[in-house]
């Protein structure tokens, strides 16, 4: 049973991040306002086309952006506390320690001249209060437990040893052994096929569930997320479009974009009709309408729409950013 | 006739280490069944799938059928007409200009130094046939505008550049157009208008595709029949209803049940077992072996070959 008091201090609590991009031709803006926050044992889904600012949060979390990408203005809370304003080197021992990072190519977080036992045992000792033999026996058990066959044996490989399947399960191990209370996953399974990503996400539920890890989920595959999350941020042009528990969100969107994205994504159940459409694309970061950004877009545009300030989610509590949301009574 | 008849088509490739090496190393040489004796037809104005995981051997039989690659045993059909093997210059010209191939990265596939007008008219232009106007009546049929004609590659957005990829493949006004992953580079709602394209313009022209993807939905969406293949063999074949509603092969029941539902919320199902093996030491008998649940003794020895099982094709000894 969870206790209440991780129920309601959340792992991760993002408040109003906004993160700019300075160029020569103006600022850009690929995270504006957003807020969420992570529980202990949830996985937060974290939808949106490309370019919506899905590793843009996500790097702002974990201390990685590229200058000049910096944190504009909002707060990051992990376990309560300030992370954003921490100094470089504090940041990077809390990314080993508290928060584990998963990439989609498991090749940027090895080292390929290192054993996958050394990289692990390193990580441990760098974090942990353990002898060396300990953080050996500790990362075959860890092996063991992402599903790398032999453990005992593959763990003096090294990473090129190891399928892209394998080698992904082994960076879960890494960001999983020195017992952090986030991870961040940004499409841990993009390049894998369906079978291995199967077998992935299994493996992230199993680990989220047992040990209470907050995880946030960052991936444009809908199924994914629906069989994964427990709820779901929809992102589109630096914005919060959408969140909320994940069966309400993808069976009855409220947000006339996720809407759209839910029509136009192929279902069994629709047969061979055509496809919704939504017309148009998502706008560049340097050409955003005034107003709502997808108004360009929306089927349900009305004059409030074209103006700013555009629609927001209110800090905490609402569930679409949007003037004129999708009337559900009838489904409720 | 079907327009594309494909009987036992072979590809293998020579992936050994250069002689010297081998010779140092005392290592045999390595050669690698991308493609074992796989048989299937298209028929006119139908849509022919092709799915299956990376390293199945999809885009190798693709790239066979347009004839980018030779097979190494086998042949590839169209209209009756072995392009291997035929010698009137002629007939191989007007079955070549037939087929066009869409490819998966909109990025690679077009050429940043040219003008749009110049790639969508190149297939044609390499003829010498007559280019006037053809760019700007292509592009409004794939949903852009005449206007485009003079910009470069790097003025539009992943989306257009496939439907300039398919204005380029319409341009000679081809019977079968061979789409490799022609949408998965590409977000759901860009995804969407594409197919729809894609569709669109199979009425419009009567055209047939043989459509590749590792997207079940995608295919499902749009094929008429459709064909798993595993480590370059073909397993099942069979039209998309018979498929989804009842997968006869265990590696095609196993793939259904991996594939995350839309509607799958907080599903649990046991993942499958097991990775692809290495296509250069396969497993004897049915390659799906080592992974089968219902694998026994005979599977290990024989191959199984492809059978008819209520209305689809599959090979698997116990199947039906
Ligand atoms: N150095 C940069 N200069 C200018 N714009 C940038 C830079 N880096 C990223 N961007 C822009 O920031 C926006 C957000 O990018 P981000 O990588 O967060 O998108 P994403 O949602 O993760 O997309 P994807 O699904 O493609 O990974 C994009 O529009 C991108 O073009
Ligand atoms: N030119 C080549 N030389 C050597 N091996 C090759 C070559 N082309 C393909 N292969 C191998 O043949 C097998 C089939 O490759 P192919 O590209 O046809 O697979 P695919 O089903 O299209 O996969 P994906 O979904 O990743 O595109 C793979 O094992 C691949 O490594
Ligand atoms: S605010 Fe207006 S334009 Fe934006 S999504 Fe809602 S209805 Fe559409
Ligand atoms: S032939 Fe045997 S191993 Fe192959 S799929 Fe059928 S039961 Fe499984
Ligand atoms: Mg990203
Ligand atoms: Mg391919």
């Amino acid at each position: 049973m969870k206790q209440t008091h991780i129920m309601t201090t959340p792992i991760l609590s993002i408040r109003n991040l906004t993160v700019d991009i300075p160029t020569r031709h103006g600022v850009l803006r690929p995270v504006n306002g957003v807020s969420y926050d992570v529980a202990a044992g949830e996985i937060l889904g974290v939808v949106g086309e490309s370019g919506a600012g899905k590793s843009m949060a996500g790097n702002a979390v974990i201390g990685l952006l590229n200058p000049p990408a910096h944190i504009a203005s909002g707060e990051i809370l992990l376990n309560g506390q300030r992370i954003d304003t921490l100094p470089r080197d504090e940041m990077r021992r809390l990314r080993g320690k508290q928060i584990g990072v998963v990439f989609q190519d498991p090749l940027t977080s090895l080292n390929p001249l290192l054993r996958i036992g050394d990289q692990l045992t390193e990580t441990m000792l760098a974090h942990l209060d353990i002898s060396p033999s300990e953080a050996r026996k500790r990362a075959i058990a860890a092996l063991e437990e992402v599903g790398i066959p032999g453990a005992a044996q593959r763990v003096d490989s090294y990473p090129h040893e190891f399928s892209g399947g394998m080698r992904q399960r082994v960076v879960i191990a890494l960001a999983l052994c020195a017992e952090p209370s986030l991870i961040i996953a940004d499409e841990p399974t993009t390049a894998l096929d369906v079978s291995v990503q199967a077998q992935i996400i299994a493996l992230l539920k199993r680990l989220c569930r047992e040990r209470g890890t907050a995880v946030m989920l960052i991936t444009h595959d809908m199924g994914v997320i629906a069989e994964a999350a427990d709820r779901v941020a929809v992102m589109y042009a630096g914005q919060l479009a959408e969140i909320g528990p994940v069966r309400e969100v993808l069976a009855a969107p409220i947000h006339p974009y996720t809407d759209g994205l839910m029509g136009s994504t192929p279902l069994a159940s629709r047969g061979k009709d055509r496809l919704h459409q939504i017309p148009g694309a998502m706008p560049r970061l340097d050409a955003l309408p005034p107003g709502c950004a997808f108004h360009p877009r929306c089927p349900y545009t009305q004059d409030d729409c074209r103006a700013d300030p555009g629609p927001r989610i209110e800090d905490g509590a609402g569930r679409a950013a949007c003037f004129h949301p999708i009337s559900r009574t009838e489904v409720a | 006739m079907a327009l594309v008849s494909i009987r036992n088509l072979t590809r293998i490739f020579d992936v050994s280490k250069p002689w010297l090496n081998r010779l140092i190393e005392r290592k045999p040489k390595a050669l690698l069944t991308a493609v074992s004796d796989v048989s299937f037809e298209i028929e006119e104005r139908t849509v022919y799938a092709l799915v299956g995981e990376s390293g199945s051997g999809k885009s190798t039989i693709g790239k066979m059928l347009v004839g980018l690659l030779p097979p190494s045993e086998g042949h590839v059909e169209i209209r009756g007409i072995d392009l291997a093997q035929e010698t009137d210059a002629d007939k191989i010209e007007s079955i070549r200009s037939d087929i066009q191939m869409i490819f998966q990265d909109p990025y690679a596939s077009l050429n940043p130094r040219w003008r749009v007008r110049d790639i969508i008219a190149e297939p044609v232009a390499a003829r010498g046939g007559k280019t006037e106007g053809l760019a700007e009546r292509l592009l409004e049929q794939v949903g852009l505008s005449a206007r485009d004609a003079g910009k470069f590659p790097h003025e539009f957005s992943g989306g257009q550049r496939q439907r300039i990829c398919i204005a380029r493949a319409l341009a000679s006004e081809p019977k079968l157009i061979v789409c490799d992953e022609p949408t998965s580079a590409l977000d759901v709602s860009v995804q969407a208008q594409v197919l729809n394209l894609m569709s669109d313009l199979k009425d419009e022209f009567g055209l047939t595709y043989l459509f590749i993807s590792h997207d079940l939905t995608v295919v499902q969406h749009m094929a008429d029949r459709i064909g798993v293949l595993y480590l370059g063999r073909l397993v099942e074949e069979a039209d998309p209803d018979t498929l989804f509603d009842h997968p006869a092969h265990p590696y095609t029941q196993m793939l259904l049940a991996a594939a995350p539902k839309l509607d799958g919320f907080g599903r649990e199902v046991p993942p499958p077992q097991g990775e692809i093996p290495d296509p250069i030491n396969p497993p004897p008998g049915c390659a799906f072996n080592p992974r089968c649940p219902l694998a026994a003794e005979r599977c290990r020895t024989e191959r199984p070959t492809l059978r008819d099982v209520r209305g689809a094709r599959v090979a698997c000894h116990f199947a039906g």
